[in-house]
């Protein structure tokens, strides 16, 4: 039996163990801290279709979307909160409802649903009037990620799958061939393992130095603000169209573009800023202030509801945005699955179809076709330039 | 005496006091029905930081019993789920 | 947005003694923010300054309280600061965030002064801040706890001191820590029957404590006077007892009371009931340190282990600018508060280099400092949270008041699920993700999941503030 240690207990590591348990891989996930208490529980749970333009990416979302659907099914939908709520991006201009118009026709030729709004407040009666036009994406769902990432770990469990928490992977155990053949912990013990799988998320490339195969992974600053509850006011994830453009972008400056969105328990969450800032935890008024105004722009009745919280996280970004999944070949037994940016919950199931593919054979560096855009040879040359940039 | 508008009824009260202190003195432990359950709540903390108390005062939906000054002629309804049920 | 020399965030007994220090003893221009309605804090709380026939004025309720000759004196002082236009008290003034800005501080504001329909944002700048942000009641839940007219002892005591109600006609008192004695006095002098005061901890616990006990007769003092009180309206106080459950529909109509055994469980069959229409529990408290925690100044478990601000000889932080007093530093009380914010004052002086405070003020200030915060370990010691405080919740208790996230879905968590901190509670089942972000349930999801309080919580929002009053900040910082 193929034996398996992933590294992180985050959504994507979670996903990976029940992945690999399904096909009878012997599994043990490990992490320092307890189950998706990392970035995983600092996010919103969008799993987005809507955000993103034809590629390799758009790919995975799409086989993603569909995994979770399948996981959905498997732990229960109202479990883990998943939701087919449906996105809806709005325009704030005739000119940004030109480009959000041609976006959308690109994506519909990459297999979207996307459909043009002539009315917005038909979808969303509680929208500022004076919204030019939108786009809705009935594709876009919505998961709870922390209450996701537990059960899918549950079931991996469940299954016969190990989770040693507080367990730090500090070190590799390399065979004179060079290929990796367990993980050392800080304590020393040592787990064996036929293949290690990177899912550490924004500490991916801090674990990747560890297993001798670096990739540059980097923290990009999000905050997210949390209404008081109210009654279900905004049916969709709505955002407004500038959020296409920031999340290529890798400007170093702040980002702000609204997403908003009702939650299970009636919150409305209202995010995220993007700033690279190292692991700056500090709060940023500027940011949560922009945030508030951009959301009161697009739907007015929020200026009088109270912010109740702001929490921040540290989305784990490669320098061309991409996540980095697929084999190591300068440490064979190496696989990574880590640098989702702010997509990581939404990517993570078809993540690990594609991590389960290539630990159980279905798929190879060789044979990656469109997914080759994200394997770690990408990165050739490139470590240390992108880490002095950061 | 003062007095202020509960639900439609006079509630007598002192200068000075809250509209949470003026409710408990009057004999009205609760004002509000929670969320999930429909529970009354009234004054839990007193000072502020539990949220217990919330309550309609001229219409502004989740006020704190606790730390409004009651005023003369002030409306203060009492508050269903999220107070916002009827915007 | 305002500047200032010195931000002072607290007008309790911390805050003010800081301000009369500053005012006395520098040229130093101040800015006192509070969220209450005037300076005190829960210590010295007054009813909210109001005209006409009718009101309620501060004498008529000053049966109630004590040291009023040194809250005098500071107020005297902060008023002379007024008059000179050195000082300015606003209250009704919530910080909701505290940042650092250039070479100094920028506290952010939600002004409630206007009333609830006009809730606006202000900013105010500061070379040095002084947190003195006090403490909160620590509750824990017992079936029944969610019940109208169940209280914390110290929302029993604000109701009384500003409002001059009691708020039951016969009340139970119950938890742990000498502060339930003064409520109980309180409620008493103003017409309540108390139906007891039940201490879970015992008097023995106290034998260990005899040197913090020899070096303040004052407490000893204070301690008397309320027993003399309680035992004039024959109040009976009780110890090694707990009340385990409230009942009613739609109030509270009866509590049930049980005897703890030598470890601290309630004894089966120990149990009796008690007609009531009002309760009051607490547990000791909190240190509020949601601005604290948010800037990242370094902290310290006190003797039970709750965080708390750490601080140098003169209540310096790790952050320069930022010094800290009263309860944030460790829960001790109203004259602990006073010494911590005479030395913060004078510290701020001296770093600002504008001014001195007297040699033997400070050294003064640091023998009372050292000398109470013993005493108030030593409380700590001898009031511990029993070890059956939870033994009879039920699995449909609630626990967390605002998300009514039940005790069986805590355990759930817990149990099946392997949460082991109450970040991860929360996190599964949104205990402490409501209205109150967990200040009332976050110290029993700690107890619960490791037995002990836990990390302090980050909270980078402390108070609830209007979208509105935000998105008109941002607008403003544009033009
Ligand atoms: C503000 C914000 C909003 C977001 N919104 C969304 C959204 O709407 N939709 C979406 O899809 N994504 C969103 N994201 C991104 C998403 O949260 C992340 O991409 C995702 O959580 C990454 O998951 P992960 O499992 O890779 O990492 P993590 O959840 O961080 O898990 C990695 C784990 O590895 C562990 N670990 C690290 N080093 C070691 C070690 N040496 N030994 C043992 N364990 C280790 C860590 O403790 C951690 O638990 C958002 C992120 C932010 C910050
Ligand atoms: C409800 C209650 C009642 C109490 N009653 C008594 C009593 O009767 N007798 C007794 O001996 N002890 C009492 N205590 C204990 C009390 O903590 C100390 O006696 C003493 O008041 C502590 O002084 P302090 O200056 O540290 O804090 P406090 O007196 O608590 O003063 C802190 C002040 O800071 C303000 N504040 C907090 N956060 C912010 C913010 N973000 N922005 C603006 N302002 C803020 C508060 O409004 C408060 O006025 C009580 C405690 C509580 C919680
Ligand atoms: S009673 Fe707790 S906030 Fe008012």
């Amino acid at each position: 039996m193929t034996r398996a240690v992933i590294v992180g207990a985050g959504i994507v590591g979670a996903a990976c163990a029940e992945a690999l348990t399904r096909h009878g891989v012997d599994v043990v996930v490990v992490d320092r801290n307890p189950v998706g208490s990392g970035t995983t529980s600092r996010g919103e749970g969008n799993i987005l279709v809507s955000d993103k333009g034809p590629g390799a990416e758009l790919a995975l979302a799409q086989l993603s979307r569909r995994a979770w659907l399948e996981v959905g099914d498997l732990l229960g939908r109202e479990r883990i909160e998943l939701e087919e709520k449906g996105g809806v991006v709005v325009a704030r201009t005739g000119a940004g409802l030109d480009s959000l118009h041609a976006f959308a026709e690109g994506q519909r030729a990459a297999g979207v649903t996307a459909l043009d709004v002539a009315d917005p407040l038909a979808l969303e009666p509680h929208l500022a009037p004076d919204i030019p036009g939108a786009v809705h994406y009935p594709e876009d769902m919505q998961v709870q990620p922390v209450l996701a990432a537990a059960e899918l770990l549950a079931a991996a469990v469940d299954r016969g799958a190990t989770f040693r928490g507080g367990l730090d992977a500090h070190a590799a155990v390399t065979d004179s061939d060079g290929s990796v053949s367990g993980i050392r912990a800080a304590s020393g013990e040592v787990l064996e393992a036929d293949v290690v799988i990177n899912a550490a998320g924004t500490w991916g490339g801090e674990v990747s130095e560890r297993l001798g195969a670096p990739v540059p992974v980097l923290p990009r600053r999000g905050f997210i603000l949390v209404t008081e509850p109210l009654p279900p006011l905004v049916r969709h994830k709505v955002y407004s169209a500038d959020y296409v453009d920031n999340v290529g972008s890798s400007d170093a400056g702040l980002e702000t573009s609204c997403v908003v969105e009702g939650t299970r328990r009636g919150t409305i969450l209202i995010g995220a800023s993007r700033e690279r800032v190292g692991f700056d935890t500090s709060l940023s008024v500027t940011v949560v202030e922009t945030l508030a105004r951009q959301a009161v722009t697009i739907f007015p009745f929020l200026a009088r509801v109270n912010l109740l919280r702001v929490y921040r996280g540290f989305r784990p970004y490669c320098p061309d945005h991409l996540p980095v999944i697929g084999p190591d070949p300068r440490a064979p037994g190496v696989i990574h699955a880590c640098g989702h940016e702010g997509a990581g919950i939404g990517l993570a199931a078809g993540t690990a179809r594609l991590v389960s593919d290539y630990v159980t054979g279905g798929l190879t560096a060789t044979t990656a076709g469109e997914w080759a855009a994200l394997l770690p040879d990408r990165f050739a040359g490139l470590n240390k330039e992108a880490r002095q940039q950061a | 005496m003062s007095t202020f508008t509960f639900d439609g009824g006079p509630v007598p009260f002192r200068p000075g006091q809250t509209v949470g202190a003026a409710l408990v003195a009057a004999g009205r432990p609760a004002w509000r029905t929670t969320r999930v359950s429909g529970s009354p709540r009234g004054i839990f903390c007193g000072i502020g930081i539990c949220f217990d108390c919330l309550v309609t005062v001229d219409g502004e939906p989740n006020q704190r019993a606790c730390l409004v000054r009651a005023e003369p002629g002030q409306t203060v309804t009492t508050q269903e789920g999220t107070g916002h049920e009827h915007d | 947005m305002s500047t200032t020399d010195v931000l002072l965030i607290g007008a309790g007994p911390a805050g003010l003694a800081c301000a009369a220090t500053i005012l006395a003893h520098s040229d130093l221009s101040v800015v006192v923010l509070d969220a209450g309605h005037g300076p005190g804090g829960q210590y010295w709380r007054q009813p909210a300054p109001a005209a006409g026939p009718n009101a309620l004025v501060p004498g008529e309720l000053a049966d109630l309280h004590h040291d009023q000759t040194t809250f005098a004196e500071l107020l005297q002082e902060v008023q002379r600061g007024r008059a000179e236009g050195r000082l300015e008290l606003r209250s009704e003034q919530h910080v909701w965030s505290l940042v650092p800005v250039g070479d100094g501080y920028a506290a952010h504001t939600v002004d409630r002064a206007g009333g609830p329909s006009r809730t606006a944002g202000s900013t105010t700048r500061a070379r040095a801040v002084l947190v003195a942000t006090g403490a909160y009641d620590r509750a824990l839940p017992f079936p029944g706890w969610d019940l109208p007219g169940v209280m914390t002892v110290g929302g029993l005591q604000a109701l009384l001191k500003a409002g001059g109600v009691a708020a039951g006609r016969r009340v139970a008192i119950g938890g742990t820590g000498p502060f339930l004695l003064p409520v109980a006095a309180g409620l008493a002098r103003r017409g309540s029957t108390v139906v007891g005061v039940y201490e879970a901890n015992r008097p023995t616990l106290w034998l260990r404590e005899a040197r913090a006990v020899a070096r303040n007769p004052a407490k000893l003092g204070e301690g008397a006077g309320y027993a003399g009180t309680l035992i004039r309206h024959r109040v009976p106080v009780r110890t090694g007892r707990m009340i385990v459950a409230a009942h009613g529909t739609d109030r509270v109509e009866a509590v049930t009371v049980a005897r703890l055994d030598r470890a601290g469980r309630p004894v089966v069959g120990s149990e009796h009931r008690l007609a009531v229409d009002a309760v009051g529990v607490g547990w000791g408290f909190t240190p509020q340190l949601d601005l604290a925690v948010t800037l990242g100044v370094d902290r310290r478990p006190d003797v039970a282990g709750t965080e708390v601000v750490a601080v140098d000889d003169l209540q310096r932080t790790s952050r320069p600018g930022v010094y800290a007093a009263g309860e944030v530093c460790g829960v001790g009380g109203a004259a602990l508060a006073v010494a911590e914010g005479t030395l913060a004052g004078a510290a701020i002086v001296a770093d600002l280099g504008r001014g001195a405070a007297p040699e033997s003020l400070v050294r003064q200030g640091r023998r009372s400092v050292d000398r109470l915060r013993g005493f108030a370990d030593a409380i700590l010691r001898a009031h511990p949270v029993p070890a059956g405080w939870a033994d009879r919740l039920e699995p449909q208790t609630v626990v967390c008041r605002c998300e009514e996230v039940s005790y069986a879905a805590v355990r759930a968590a817990i149990d099946e699920r392997g949460a082991g901190d109450a970040r991860q509670v929360k996190q599964l089942t949104r205990t402490g993700m409501g209205w109150c972000q967990g200040r009332v349930c976050g110290y029993a999801a700690g107890l619960l999941t490791c037995g002990a309080p836990g990390p302090a919580v980050e909270r980078l929002v402390s108070a609830p503030v209007p979208l509105g009053a935000l998105a008109d900040a941002a607008a403003g910082s544009d033009d």
